[in-house]
């Protein structure tokens, strides 16, 4: 691969990892509830990431550094959704959530 | 009692997981060496050993050709929800209407379930709020839905999900259950063609 061609790839990749963690972090600010707050929290960072990582490991194009990136996405990809799962649950049973934003809420309305 | 035949397979159940751990080990060291096998074998040992949990049925099916689609698939999904989200809390005029909605899965294994969470998690949709095990229902939280039918729209993303990751890894009876739920006739037939293959070679070899 060309350096020039390499360069504009590494700074595709890191603006559209920037975009995302900004977009991330404007819009843990204006979504109204936490439950709304962790989509923002969860995916457009995972994004960001996988495209920071494979920054990294196109710059620096071994079999280590690769793998270790590979096993970076995967666990976040793995965890993100757990952590996010906890709190919400937890936001949930404490009544922090904005009803009047939701239009079904069928969690609410559940056989028991 | 378990039997030498039932230990055996419970210690096979449980290989995939162990070689993964070990392989994760030899990721985080990003090399190969003797000694990294042997560290990362012991220490597998210990963690598997030390924090007991009982042990997820995998099921030991993994078709490839549906993994590697699942896995295509979730790669797009991944992007585009990120994109979806980043959007909407980029655009000006954003106002906020969010539903909590129940997903019956038609799986009845826990694997799959997690798996089926932890996907709509990251793909565009989903915040898991709460799970009904007995009932393998997920409770989602979806972002920016306004009418009902795209309320139905996310609700059949998920089934699709479900089908996905039951095509590439689920046992043979969610498959079953998944094509006996979806009611095709073709599949079906199929299905009933390959239940009795499977009957008959119980028959003949006395196990499961």
């Amino acid at each position: 691969m060309s350096d020039e061609l390499r360069d504009v790839i590494s700074a595709v990749l890191v603006l559209a990892g920037a975009v995302m963690c900004f977009a991330a972090g404007v819009g843990v600010i204006r979504f109204p509830d936490v439950l709304s707050r962790l989509h923002a929290a969860t995916k457009p960072q995972i994004f960001g990431l996988m495209a920071i990582t494979a920054d990294v490991a196109l710059n620096n194009f071994t079999v280590g550094t690769v793998t270790l990136a590979i096993a970076i996405v995967v666990f976040q990809a793995l965890t993100a959704p757990v952590a996010a799962h906890m709190v919400g649950r937890a936001a949930y049973d404490t009544r922090h959530v904005r009803v009047d934003v939701l239009i079904i809420d069928e969690l609410g309305t559940r056989p028991d | 009692m378990s039997t030498p035949r039932q230990r055996l397979a419970a210690f096979l159940n449980q290989m995939p997981l162990f070689l993964g751990l070990v392989l994760l080990w030899m990721l985080l060291w990003g090399s190969f060496s003797w000694l990294n096998l042997l560290t990362g074998t012991l220490l597998a040992t210990l963690v598997s050993v030390g924090f007991y949990l009982p042990a997820v049925q995998l099921g030991l099916r993994l078709n490839i050709w549906y993994t590697a689609l699942y896995l295509i698939r979730l790669g797009f999904d991944i992007v585009r929800g990120s994109l979806q989200v980043a959007a909407v809390a980029l655009s000006p005029r954003y106002t906020p209407s969010n539903a909590i909605v129940a997903v019956h899965l038609r799986t009845r294994s826990d694997f799959i379930l997690t798996l089926t969470g932890v996907s709509t998690s990251i793909v565009p949709g989903a915040v898991v709020v709460d799970v009904d095990r007995v009932r393998s229902t997920l409770y989602l939280h979806v972002l920016n839905v306004a009418r009902p039918e795209q309320v139905e729209r996310f609700r059949n993303g998920v089934l699709d999900e479900e089908r996905r990751i039951v095509l590439a890894l689920g046992s043979r009876e969610d498959v079953e259950r998944l094509h006996r739920v979806s009611g095709e006739d073709r599949s079906e037939k199929d299905q009933r063609a390959r239940d009795q293959h499977a009957h008959d070679k119980r028959k003949r070899g006395g196990t499961s």
